[in-house]
């Protein structure tokens, strides 16, 4: 099992372009569907406290679910493996990047990747917002957490307010409504 | 090995983790403060540098940038201790959370604040989604693009794994830029201007 974590999260820190929350259909892929080692509601619970935590969303996700499934050495492991690719491609290119950075070719390929990653963490929204119920037969509870949502997007969009601000009035708010 | 400048680098990066709450350009004025001013360890032009190649490879810019500026300073040894510097707290945070999740979770007001924590979580992502949409999406081509990863998870979920799709998206756009050039037009490769102080990307 440590193996297969290891490689799973390598191959997630080998791509991780665009940063942590493209990463969530991956994470979903592997940790989900093909390892089973969550459901999509635990995963969505992972994200949460990676997104209450320092540091970046896609390195806490892989120590949580590190910790989660193997304890201190998943964590160990899981860490290790997402940050092995870009050790080694830093120290490899890393003096020769001036050049590399600004050739064409890099920069169509972001070109291209942009998107994508925007892509993919829209299928990450999507996903999560299917599983928590918020688009189903409209109900109390579906109208309750797309207010939820629209507060937070709000809170996050227009009002600048921190991540981890909204999650922890949200959780209040979950207190009161849900409780 | 000079264990000394190996502990100055790790203690340095551990003082900087809290920071990178922000998102990892949040870093650049603790940077600046400590790596530059302090120790000048860096000239300021080279920070610049820095975070363009941390941004540029694969993993999050606090990391790549430790681990480069590490490297720069002391070698392989030397990125190890930014690294380490820089993980540690957060690794720790992490851990104690998710215990504390663990613990607490069937614990009904927990489970109450969870329950809203999920579709806040859904905010965070669309929030990021809208964040690189609008340097990601410049053109009919970047849309479709964009619109063809959502189609691609969705259909090919289970089929096709979705690291693929980094792939398929490079390449694209080589392509896309490569065809455009054929026919006499300019794609707008240089990204605009992308946030300096984010949040989680």
């Amino acid at each position: 099992m440590l193996i297969d974590m290891f490689i799973t999260f390598f191959i997630i820190g080998l791509v991780s372009f665009g940063g942590g929350y493209a990463m969530i259909p991956l994470i979903q892929e592997e940790v989900v569907n093909r390892h089973q080692w969550m459901d999509t509601t635990a995963l969505a619970d992972i994200v949460a406290v990676a997104g209450m935590s320092p540091g970046s969303i896609a390195t806490n996700i892989a120590v949580a679910v590190g910790f989660r499934e193997g304890g201190m050495l998943g964590a160990v492991v899981a860490s290790i493996a997402i940050f092995l690719p870009s050790f080694i491609i830093i120290l490899i290119i890393g003096k020769a990047f001036d050049r590399f950075q600004h050739h064409q070719l890099v920069k169509s390929a972001f070109y291209g990747l942009r998107p994508i990653v925007a892509g993919m963490i829209l299928y990450a929204a999507i996903l999560f917002a299917q599983n928590s119920g918020m688009i189903a037969k409209l109900s109390w509870y579906t109208w309750s957490q797309i207010l939820i949502f629209a507060g937070s997007l709000a809170a996050l969009l227009l009002m600048r307010k921190h991540p981890l601000t909204v999650l922890v009035l949200s959780g209040l708010v979950g207190i009161a409504v849900y409780g | 090995m000079n264990w000394k400048q190996l502990s100055v680098l790790f203690v340095t990066f551990l003082k900087m983790s809290p920071v990178t709450f922000g998102g990892g350009y949040a870093m650049i004025p603790v940077i600046e403060r400590e790596v530059v001013d302090k120790r000048g360890w860096l000239r300021a032009e080279e920070v610049a540098d820095v975070f363009a190649v941390a941004g540029s490879v694969p993993g999050a810019v606090a990391v790549n940038s430790a681990i480069f500026i590490g490297y720069r300073i002391a070698g392989v040894m030397g990125a190890i201790a930014a690294l380490l510097g820089i993980c540690l707290p957060t690794f720790c945070i992490v851990i104690g959370l998710t215990a504390f999740y663990t613990v607490a979770k069937d614990n009904p007001k927990i489970e109450a604040a969870f329950t809203a924590i999920r579709a806040t979580v859904v905010a965070l992502i669309v929030y990021a989604a809208i964040k690189i949409g609008k340097t990601a999406i410049v053109d009919f081509a970047t849309g479709a693009l964009a619109v063809a990863a959502v189609a691609l998870l969705f259909f090919g979920s289970g089929r096709i794994h979705p690291a693929w799709l980094i792939v398929i998206g490079g390449a694209a756009g080589i392509i896309i830029v490569k065809i455009k050039e054929r026919m006499g037009k300019s794609a707008k490769i240089t990204a605009q201007d992308e946030q300096v102080y984010d949040y989680s990307i």
